[in-house]
C-alpha cells in the first residue's frame, strides 16, 4: 500500500518544490436573488507536476464550481470572492483578461462532462482542434491541422485525416471525448482539468477514456484534477484524492488509503453506498446509506456540516471542524477520526443490515407459469428514406428476443446505449407496438391486443422512469399525479378514499404524506423518483418495469432508492424488470440478468453464475470494464480492454452480432448466427465457443 | 448536399403545381355564373347562344381539362387580360414589380445590415446602454403601425425639416432611366446618370424606412435571443477554456449558430416586404405591385388578382427555397 504501483505514472513522486497548482482557501460564491450560495468555501489544495489528483463528491458540493474557479471561467451570479490560486507560481486571479486568456488552454485545459454539446456542432472538427492551437501562436494553420491529424489518432480515432473533416454530429458519444482530449493535449498544458469526462458514457467506452487519459498523464506528463462522482472512477486514475461536500473539502489523501480506510464519515458512507461488483455477499440486498440530503447552502449548519447526517455524530459536532492532519499525508476534517476513532471498517458482510431475502422460486424448475412470457420479439425503426426512391432502412432495436420472467423474480437487463434494451422495456410495456412475436402476460397475449384490450392489463404492469424531472408533470401536485391512475381505473370510490391512498402510498415510499399538496419542483431528483415509484405502485400491480431508475442520481441516493425498491417488493411481492447500466447495482439487487448486444440476448444466467463464469465473451468485458472503487482490486484485476464501439443498428453484422469486437471470433462467427442455448442450469449464452475466452 | 437541394427544388415544384391548382379552383368555383355576369340577359336566355359562347370559352369542358388549358397558357406566360387596364395582367406585373423589388430589397438590406450587428451588440453587451437601445428601437420598430410611421416621417423630413424629397420615385420633372431592369438604381447606375442615380436614392431612403422599421425591429430581436440562447451552449464555454479572444468566439462560435433562426426570420420578411407593402406603397405613391394589388382587388379585377396571387405563391415558393439551402449550408446536421 505504500508503494508506488510500477504500471501507474512514473511520476508518483512530485520533485519537491515543481508545484503545478496552488489553491488556497477558495471561496466561490453565488449571488442569486434568495441569498448568497457559498459554493466553494474555503478550498485548498495543490497539485504537483505530473501528477493525478480527484476530487470527488456528491452533486452541489462545489466540485465543478471549483474546477471552473481555477480557469475562472464562471458566469454572473457567481464570483470569486477569495483566496488565491497559483498556476506556476503565477497568481491566477490577478492576472488580466488577455494573460488570463494565454493560460487557458495552453497552460491550463479543460474537458467537460458532456461531449454532445461541448463541441460547436456546426464547424468542422478540424477547425475547432486547429484553433486551439493557432489562438496561443505556437502553430501556423498547416502545422496546427497535421498535429490535430496526429493527435486524433494518437487518442484511438480510425482514419484521422478523414475524421478531421467531419462535422460533431458524425461522431459517437466517446469518440467526440475523445476529439476533446485531443483539443485538451494540443497545447501541451502542465495540468488539465477533466470534469465528470465520462459520466456521460457507457462503462466499456468510459474504461476506453480512462485508460487513455491515464496513458495521456504518463506520455505527455501533465498534471490532471479528474472530477467526479464515482470513487470507482477516481480510484482507476488518481494517487491523489480529495472528497468534498457542501462546499469544502472533508478528506484528503493517497487514494489507495483513502478508499481502505476513510477517515471521515462522508467518505466512509460513499464507499459503503456503492455495491462492489467484485464482492457480493450473498443475503445481504440492503446497501447501507446515509439519511438525509446535503445541507440547504443557503442556510449552512454552523457546525460540521455533515453532522446532521453522520452516523458518528459526536456532541463536538456542534463546532466547526477544521481540516487537519489526522495521519502523515492525510487530512480530514472530522473531530471524530481526529481524536483518533476509527471509523468502523467498510467490509459490506459486517453492514448487512436488512432481514435475509425470502427463497426466491428458482426460475428453472418451477411448475407455476411466468408472468411474462417473450418470444421472438422484434421491433425495428423505420428510418426516413434517402431520397424519393431511397431504400427504406431500419434501426434493428430489438431482433428476435425470448424471455420468461417468473412472479417475485427481479430480472436485470444490461448492455451498452443503444442495445435495445429500453426499447425491450418499452415493447413489453406496449408503449411501443412490437414488429413481431409474442408477448404473453399473466397468461394474455398483449403483442397484437388493442388498446382497450391491454387497459386493464395496465393495471397489474407499471413503469418507472430514469429521468425523474421529466416524467412528472409539472403542473400537477403530487396528490394529483398519484390520484390520476387510481380514478382513471376506478380504484376508489369516494374522493376521501382516493386522499387516504395518495397517503398510504406516499407513506410507502418513506416521503411526509403532508408533502401531497406540493409541486414536483419542490422536490429532490431522488424524492421525485420516489413519486414515481408510488405512482407505479398506485395501481397495486405486479409487474415493475424500471427503466434505469437511479441512474440519474447521486450514489447515496442511489442506495436509498434501491433499499426502497427492495422494501417495496417483499411487501408487496412485486416483480421486476430492471434496466441499468451500472452493473454493479444489477448483480446486487437481481436474481437474473440478461445481456443484451446491439437487438439481441447474449447471455442470461443466475446473477452470482453470470459474474463469476460468464459463458460470453462480451459480458465479460462488460464486467472488466466496470471501475471498482478500491485501488488495490483495481491493480489486482486484469482488466480487458473491448476496443472500438457497437456497429450501426441499421446493419447489423451477419452471423453473431458481437463477432466484429470478439477476440476469439472464428469464421463460423460471420455464417451461423449462434442460437441461444442452455450450457447450465438456468445459464443460457448465445456464443459458439461459450467460456473458452 | 446536391441531393438535398435536388430534393428540395423537386418539393418546391410540386408546391408550385398545387399552388396554381388552388388558384385555379379557387377562380372556377367561386360562386356566380359567368355567363350571366358576361352575357346581356337576352342572349343568356338564347340556349344555342349560350352553348356556343361556353364552347368558346371551354366552359363546357370538365374542370380538369380546363385546368389543364390553363397550365398551359400559363406556361406561356399568359395569365389573361387585366379587366381595368385591359392589358395583359403579365405586362402589368412586369411594369409594377421593380418599383417594389428594389424598395422591398433596400429596405431588406437595411434591417440587416442595422439589424443583425444590432442584435449581436446587444447580446455581447448585454444590459448595457446599447443593449437598452437596441431594445428601443426593435421595440418601436415592431409596434408603431405603418402607415403612422410614415405619416409622421413625410411631416417631419419632407414637410417640417424639407431634407428629403416628396412621395414617388423620381423628381416629378425627372425622366426615369432606360429601363434595363426597371430598378432605377441599377439603370441609372448602367446609364452612368449620377444625378438620376441620386435622385431614385433619395426617394427610396423615407419608404424604405418605413418598410424596414418591423422588419429591422423583429430581425434584431431575434439576433438578440438567439445570440444570448448560443451564448449558454457547453461549446462557448469550452471555447473559452481553449483561450480564444472574445471577438473568435462570438463571430466564429456563437455567430454561426444564433444565424439560423435568423436566416429563417429573415427570408420570410423578405417574403413579406415583397408582397405586403400595400400602405407604404400606397402613401408614398409608390408605382409597385402593393398599388396594384390594391387598385385590383378594389375593382374585383379576377384576373389580375389571380396573377398576382400566383406570383406571390412563386415569391414565397422561391425564397423558402433559398432558406432551406441556407439553411443546409449553415447546420452541417440538415444533410446527413
Amino acid at each position: 500500500m505504500d508503494a508506488a504501483p510500477p504500471n501507474r505514472s512514473p511520476r508518483t513522486a512530485p520533485a519537491a518544490g515543481s508545484l503545478v497548482l496552488d489553491v488556497r482557501d477558495l471561496q466561490t460564491q453565488f449571488f442569486t436573488d434568495a441569498g448568497i450560495v457559498r459554493a466553494v468555501d474555503g478550498v485548498s489544495f495543490s497539485v504537483s507536476a505530473g501528477e493525478t489528483l480527484g476530487i470527488v463528491g456528491e452533486s452541489g458540493s462545489g466540485k465543478s464550481v471549483t474546477a471552473l474557479s481555477l480557469m475562472r471561467l464562471l458566469d454572473e451570479p457567481s464570483r470569486i470572492v477569495g483566496g488565491e490560486i497559483r498556476f506556476q507560481g503565477r497568481d491566477v486571479l490577478a492576472m488580466d483578461a488577455e494573460e488570463l486568456r494565454k493560460l487557458r488552454g495552453e497552460g491550463i485545459a479543460m474537458v467537460f462532462q458532456d461531449p454532445m454539446t461541448s463541441l460547436n456542432p456546426v464547424l468542422r472538427i478540424a477547425r475547432q482542434l486547429a484553433e486551439t492551437m493557432q489562438a496561443h501562436g505556437r502553430f501556423t494553420r498547416e502545422q496546427a491541422t497535421s498535429r490535430a491529424i496526429s493527435l486524433l489518432g494518437r487518442m484511438g480515432i480510425t482514419a484521422p485525416e478523414r475524421a478531421i473533416n467531419s462535422y460533431p454530429h458524425q461522431f459517437s458519444g466517446g469518440m467526440r471525448q475523445r476529439v476533446m482530449l485531443a483539443m485538451g493535449f494540443s497545447n501541451e498544458p502542465a495540468l488539465l482539468i477533466a470534469d465528470e469526462p465520462t459520466t456521460a458514457l457507457d462503462v466499456t467506452i468510459q474504461a476506453q477514456i480512462l485508460g487513455l487519459i491515464a496513458e495521456l498523464n504518463r506520455d505527455f506528463g501533465a498534471a490532471i484534477i479528474l472530477i467526479s462522482h464515482a470513487l470507482g472512477v477516481i480510484a482507476n486514475v488518481c494517487q491523489r484524492v480529495i472528497v468534498m461536500y457542501a462546499g469544502e473539502v472533508v478528506e484528503e489523501g493517497p487514494t489507495e488509503q483513502v478508499l481502505a480506510d476513510p477517515r471521515h464519515p462522508y467518505t466512509w458512507a460513499l464507499i459503503n453506498a456503492v455495491p462492489r461488483i467484485d464482492r457480493h455477499v450473498p443475503d445481504t440486498r440492503r446497501l447501507v446509506t446515509i439519511e438525509g440530503t446535503p445541507p440547504d447552502p443557503l442556510a449552512m449548519p454552523s457546525g460540521c456540516r455533515f453532522a446532521p447526517r453522520c452516523p458518528f455524530r459526536i456532541a463536538q459536532c456542534d463546532q466547526h471542524p477544521a481540516l487537519i492532519e489526522v495521519a502523515p499525508g492525510r487530512k480530514a476534517r472530522c473531530w471524530v477520526t481526529q481524536a483518533g476513532e476509527p471509523l468502523p471498517p467498510p467490509a459490506t458482510a459486517r453492514l448487512a443490515a436488512g432481514p435475509p431475502r425470502a427463497a426466491q422460486p428458482s426460475p428453472a424448475q418451477d411448475v407455476t407459469p411466468p408472468l411474462l412470457s417473450v418470444r421472438g420479439l422484434v421491433k425495428h425503426f423505420a428510418l426516413p428514406r434517402e431520397g424519393f426512391f431511397g431504400k427504406g432502412r431500419y434501426v434493428h432495436a430489438v431482433d428476435g428476443v425470448d424471455l420468461d420472467v417468473m412472479p417475485g423474480e427481479t430480472v436485470g437487463l444490461v448492455g451498452e446505449s443503444g442495445c435495445g434494451k429500453s426499447t425491450f422495456a418499452r415493447l413489453v410495456a406496449r408503449i411501443h407496438e412490437p414488429s413481431a412475436g409474442s408477448i404473453r402476460f399473466a397468461g394474455h397475449e398483449i403483442a397484437d391486443a388493442s388498446a382497450s384490450a391491454i387497459r386493464p392489463l395496465r393495471r397489474r404492469m407499471q413503469m418507472v422512469f430514469q429521468d425523474p424531472y421529466a416524467s412528472l408533470n409539472p403542473r400537477m401536485t403530487v396528490a394529483d399525479i398519484l390520484s390520476e391512475p387510481i380514478r382513471f381505473h376506478g380504484l376508489t370510490k369516494t374522493a376521501g378514499e382516493t386522499r387516504e391512498r395518495v397517503e398510504e402510498l406516499l407513506t410507502a415510499v418513506g416521503l411526509n404524506p403532508k408533502m401531497a399538496i406540493r409541486y414536483p419542483h419542490e422536490f429532490s431528483g431522488g424524492q421525485r423518483q420516489r413519486i414515481s415509484i408510488a405512482r407505479a405502485l398506485a395501481l397495486k400491480p405486479d409487474f415493475i418495469i424500471a427503466d434505469e431508475p437511479i441512474s440519474s442520481l447521486d450514489v447515496n441516493i442511489q442506495a436509498q432508492i434501491i433499499n426502497l425498491l427492495i422494501d417495496l417488493q417483499e411487501k408487496f411481492q412485486l416483480t421486476y424488470l430492471f434496466i441499468a447500466h451500472d452493473l454493479a447495482v444489477v448483480r446486487h439487487i437481481c436474481d437474473r440478468i440478461v445481456v443484451f448486444y446491439l437487438g439481441k440476448v447474449m447471455e442470461i444466467a443466475p446473477a452470482a453464475d453470470l459474474f463469476t463464469a460468464s459463458l460470453h465473451p462480451y459480458t465479460r468485458y462488460l464486467i472488466s470494464a466496470v471501475p471498482i472503487p478500491d485501488a488495490d482490486a483495481e491493480r489486482r484485476r486484469t482488466r480487458l480492454p473491448l476496443a472500438g464501439e457497437p456497429p450501426s443498428a441499421v446493419d447489423p453484422p451477419s452471423g453473431c452480432r458481437f463477432r466484429t469486437r470478439c477476440p476469439i471470433a472464428q469464421p463460423i462467427c460471420a455464417e451461423v448466427t449462434p442460437p441461444l442455448a442452455t450450457h447450465r442450469d438456468g445459464h443460457l449464452a448465445a456464443c459458439h465457443f461459450p467460456g473458452q475466452f | 448536399m446536391l441531393r438535398y437541394v435536388l430534393s428540395r427544388l423537386g418539393l418546391a415544384i410540386v408546391m408550385a403545381l398545387l399552388s396554381t391548382l388552388v388558384i385555379f379552383l379557387i377562380a372556377n368555383t367561386v360562386p356566380g355564373d359567368p355567363v350571366l355576369s358576361q352575357l346581356g340577359d337576352l342572349a343568356a336566355s338564347n340556349k344555342e347562344f349560350v352553348a356556343e359562347w361556353r364552347a368558346k370559352w371551354g366552359l363546357d369542358l370538365p374542370l380538369w381539362q380546363r385546368y389543364l388549358i390553363f397550365l398551359q397558357q400559363l406556361a406561356h406566360g399568359d395569365l389573361g387580360i387585366s379587366i381595368s387596364s385591359q392589358r395583359p395582367v403579365l405586362q402589368d406585373i412586369r411594369d409594377f414589380a421593380p418599383a417594389t423589388l428594389e424598395l422591398a430589397s433596400i429596405a431588406f438590406l437595411l434591417s440587416i445590415v442595422v439589424g443583425i450587428p444590432l442584435g449581436i451588440l446587444a447580446a455581447v453587451r448585454r444590459d448595457s446602454w446599447i443593449d437598452h437601445t437596441a431594445r428601443l428601437i426593435s421595440l418601436i420598430g415592431v409596434s408603431s403601425p405603418t402607415f403612422w410611421l410614415a405619416f409622421i416621417m413625410l411631416a417631419v423630413f419632407y414637410g417640417g425639416l424639407q431634407i428629403a424629397p416628396g412621395p414617388g420615385r423620381l423628381d416629378t420633372i425627372a425622366l426615369p432611366p432606360h429601363a434595363v431592369t426597371g430598378l432605377y438604381l441599377i439603370d441609372s447606375a448602367l446609364a452612368g446618370d449620377w444625378d438620376a442615380f441620386r435622385d431614385a436614392g433619395a426617394h427610396l431612403i423615407l419608404p424604405s424606412i418605413v418598410l424596414a422599421a418591423a422588419t429591422l425591429g423583429l430581425i434584431t430581436r431575434t439576433t438578440r435571443a438567439s445570440m444570448l440562447e448560443s451564448m449558454q451552449q457547453d461549446y462557448v464555454r469550452v471555447a473559452r477554456a481553449k483561450g480564444l479572444r472574445e471577438v473568435r468566439i462570438v463571430v466564429g462560435h456563437v455567430l454561426p449558430n444564433a444565424l439560423i433562426p435568423v436566416v429563417t426570420l429573415g427570408g420570410l420578411a423578405y417574403a413579406n416586404l415583397l408582397t405586403g407593402a400595400v400602405l407604404t406603397e400606397t402613401i408614398f405613391s409608390w408605382p409597385g405591385l402593393g398599388r396594384y394589388t390594391f387598385r385590383s382587388a378594389v375593382s374585383l379585377d379576377f384576373p389580375a388578382i389571380m396573377g398576382i396571387t400566383l406570383v406571390v405563391a412563386m415569391v414565397y415558393l422561391l425564397i423558402n427555397l433559398a432558406i432551406d439551402i441556407s439553411y443546409a449550408l449553415l447546420d452541417p446536421r440538415v444533410v446527413r
